[in-house]
């Protein structure tokens, strides 16, 4: 099944023009990552997808529905309201700064959203979160506040408070950018052990170790279009894009 | 100077009594300013222009007037607009009969009548609008991430406020609150104007009727402790709230 799938996306703010025809279909299981110099879009486009960005033109289909479509004279058609809500939680989503609620602590981070959107009881969504802590190896932080616990403690708290509301896609946003270079494994560990599991996932990363590895297809985006897509060790070893070549001398060791 | 002391001491009883309606006014206007202030302060922050407009509107109006004339008009203006509908509702022959008797005899009896309600209304509506800026502040002091990740797990925009932003704003709001709280406490010396009890008008009467100026140093030494009094609670409080920062 094709999970998510974008129709020439479009954005931008002001004169800049951070989307240009973006057209992406991830299908189940997939992990993408998207790759590329800052300013490219591959924030942006994650964004648009779970609608934290409004999109100016372009059609997003989640699990081959209708989430959205917007075309560049403004008239928009939409899922109906319980459908655009459903799709809009198929996605869960990790943010560069974790963004955990400060004034709750681990385990109330992870319930919050059960309990209050999906109705579910507070001791089934307990049950849950402490499964997921045990998931991501912090089963003993569950009552701790987010500020007594490292920035990659704190993100496997927020990767375990996405999946909290089961979505079937995830989306990374630089999850490893904001970490301290001995603290990235722990999350790359656990995004690792969700992609085997076959969850969908786009990654927005600067871990060309964690593209090479765990990637089915990387996206190489730039100046808001998708330059090159394909598996990884072909952009890697042979990219055929002058701008690709370009990007990966500047990060990758020689 | 013994004399003196024992002419204060005599008077302290009056004066304690009439310090509880500074203390009931003042804490009454918070309490009550605070939820409008919220509201205020979302108001400030809608998408919808006509909510932005309209609040921004308020708190100008009553940030940018005198808060003696707001009291003034709210006793005085607003109190006689109502027996004014009132008396045109009994002359309307067209408006007879038990209900139209009960709302004018509703607005001839308004709450308004009442000094301590008039000054309650007029000082609530007035520190909301000083609130409502401090509470906006204090929600946009918020990372917009946390909103962010709240609408990402599905809450809605109310929801993500409620449980998420406010409570965390709350607690960067304890201190200006707190602030406004004890200024309040003297500004409310000024409803002694409209000849309600409080501390200041039973100063001002002890001084007339029984000829002495010394009553307003203990007047003054009672405001004095009430402010050091709430200012030491609420420094605490704020200590307390800090601790999961």
């Amino acid at each position: 099944m094709v999970m998510v799938q974008t129709e020439s996306l479009f954005k931008s703010f002001g004169a800049l023009h951070v989307l240009q025809d973006i057209n992406v279909t991830v299908q189940q299981g997939e992990v993408i990552c998207i790759i590329g110099p800052s300013g490219a879009g591959k924030s942006t486009f994650l964004r648009s997808l779970n609608q934290l960005e409004t999109i100016d033109s372009g059609k997003i289909l989640i699990e081959e529905q209708l989430l959205l479509h917007r075309e560049s004279n403004a008239t928009v058609e939409r899922a109906s309201k319980e459908d655009y809500k459903r799709l809009l939680l198929q996605m869960g989503m990790v943010f560069q700064s974790f963004n955990l609620f400060l004034h709750k602590t681990v385990l109330q981070n992870i319930t919050l959203a059960p309990i209050q959107v999906k109705k579910i009881s507070k001791e089934q969504a307990e049950e849950t979160a402490r499964n997921l802590l045990d998931k991501v190896g912090l089963a003993e932080k569950a009552d701790e506040y987010p500020s007594r616990l490292s920035g990659g403690q704190q993100q496997r708290v927020a990767i375990a408070r996405a999946l909290s509301m089961e979505p079937k896609i995830m989306l990374f946003d630089e999850p490893t950018s904001a970490l301290d270079p001995e603290l990235v494994g722990g999350v790359l560990a656990v995004m690792k052990q969700l992609a085997s599991e076959g969850m969908t996932m786009l990654v927005v990363s600067h871990e060309m170790g964690f593209a090479r590895e765990v990637a089915d297809r990387v996206l190489f985006m730039a100046d808001g279009i998708v330059a090159e897509d394909g598996p990884p060790e072909e952009i890697f070893t042979n990219p055929q894009n002058p701008r690709t070549r370009q990007f990966l001398n500047s990060v990758l060791p020689q | 100077m013994l004399e003196a002391l024992q002419k204060i001491w005599g008077w302290l009883p009056a004066l304690l009594e009439s310090t509880a309606i500074t203390l009931e006014l003042t804490a009454a206007s918070v309490t009550t300013a605070i939820f409008l202030g919220v509201f205020l302060a979302l108001g400030k922050l809608s998408k919808k222009r006509v909510i932005r407009s309209l609040s921004s509107a308020y708190v100008f109006f009553f940030r940018g007037t005198p808060l003696l004339l707001q009291l003034f008009f709210i006793y005085y203006t607003v109190q006689k607009m109502l027996q004014g509908v009132a008396v045109s509702i009994t002359d309307n022959p067209g408006l007879q009969g038990w209900f139209w008797d009960g709302f004018a005899n509703a607005l001839n009896n308004s709450p308004l009548n009442n000094r301590f309600f008039a000054a309650y209304f007029a000082f609530s509506l007035n520190i909301a609008a000083y609130l409502a800026e401090i509470i906006r502040a204090a929600i946009q002091s918020i990372p917009k991430g946390q909103m962010e990740a709240a609408r990402s797990l599905g809450l809605t925009y109310g929801q993500g406020m409620r449980l998420i932003v406010i409570p965390q704003a709350y607690r960067r709001m304890v201190p200006p609150v707190c602030n406004e709280f004890v200024m309040v406490l003297k500004d409310t010396s000024l409803v002694s104007i409209i000849s309600l009890m409080d501390l200041t008008y039973q100063t001002r009467q002890i001084s007339t009727l029984r000829e002495s100026q010394l009553v307003y140093i203990p007047a003054m030494l009672i405001y004095l402790v009430l402010s050091a009094f709430f200012t030491i609670i609420f420094n605490k409080i704020e200590k307390k709230l800090a601790e999961h920062e």
